[in-house]
């Protein structure tokens, strides 16, 4: 544990402190959001120029299209 | 822990995607090239018609132009439809990349490169395999039932599975098999929408041959998403920790 103290670790250390309880399954509850917004938009959305681009990833993943 | 998540997502995303896209634009994307034959080149126009009929019930129609040029809008056939392809792909992956490493972490499950294609694998079953049972994956031009119906029944058969898997696998208790058997076929009993009568121009052949590849893109995407991001994920933890 001592040479663990004397490692420079400022950089991962306040990501290590928030690695644990209620702020890191806050933070995995946004990305999940995050994600499923990212996929709705890709695969989902109803907008026509969105569709368009997206058209032949829709109708490849199998999603629901026309 | 955000930063972690998002990197791994992104790096997981952008490596799956690609070669997803890759893969793709010589197995999925030619199907659909053709299929848009017997289709007649069908919604875009039928959009373009839609928006000038609107317009000419409105006070003159100068805009039709412009409105159909706005309406209408899609990627040129060639490299511009693939490029946009691939990057509706690669958004694709970063969305499944976030999604899982999300509902990892939410479960406290130890995420590396083999978790990380197991979840992928279970994912696939929630949204490829579990949502095909009732609506085969759709060439252009199929005859299908109303589209906001299909994406409402998709939506919550992959979410009922997704979550009937995680009772069985990871909670595992008698009472969550029960469930989570009850959760995955619910959705089958409702029945997926469809249309009153099949009506498609599209050869059957192609239909066929389109349904399997189109379920290999999706596994393949979420197989390269949760091994990659799981092993970017591990990476960082190695980085962070080295003693």
């Amino acid at each position: 544990m001592n040479h663990a103290s004397t490692q420079p670790t400022t950089r991962g250390a306040s990501a290590q402190a928030t690695t644990q309880g209620a702020s890191a399954q806050a933070m995995a509850g946004l990305t999940l959001f995050l994600g499923l917004a990212l996929v709705f938009t890709v695969g989902f959305a109803h907008s026509s120029t969105l569709h368009n681009a997206g058209h032949d990833t829709r109708h490849a993943m199998a999603f629901p299209c026309h | 822990m955000l930063t972690r998540i998002l990197m791994s997502a992104l790096i997981a995303g952008l490596f799956a995607g690609s070669l997803v896209a890759a893969v793709q634009s010589f197995t999925t994307t030619p199907l659909i090239i053709e299929a848009e034959h017997y289709e007649g080149g069908g919604e875009v126009e039928t959009a373009s018609i839609d928006a000038s009929l609107i317009l000419a019930h409105m006070a003159g129609a100068p805009g039709h132009h412009a409105s159909e040029g706005a309406e209408a809008w899609a990627p040129e056939d060639g490299l511009e439809r693939t490029i946009y392809t691939s990057i509706a792909t690669i958004g694709t992956g970063v969305g499944f990349a976030l999604v899982l490493l999300s509902v990892m972490v939410l479960s406290g499950a130890e995420i590396t490169a083999k978790t990380g294609l197991a979840w992928g694998a279970a994912a696939f079953v929630a949204t490829g395999l579990a949502p095909a049972l009732g609506l085969s994956p759709e060439l252009p031009g199929s005859a299908a039932a109303a589209l906001e119906a299909r994406q409402l029944w998709w939506a919550g058969t992959a979410l009922a599975t997704a979550l009937a898997l995680w009772l069985m696998l990871r909670v595992s208790s008698p009472l969550a098999i029960a469930i989570g058997v009850a959760l995955i076929v619910a959705p089958h009993l409702i029945g997926a929408p469809h249309p009153s009568e099949y009506t498609s121009q599209v050869p059957g052949e192609l239909s066929g041959h389109f349904a399997s590849a189109s379920l290999v893109a999706q596994a393949l995407c979420w197989a390269l998403v949760g091994s990659i991001a799981g092993f970017v994920w591990q990476r960082q933890a190695s980085g962070s920790q080295a003693a």
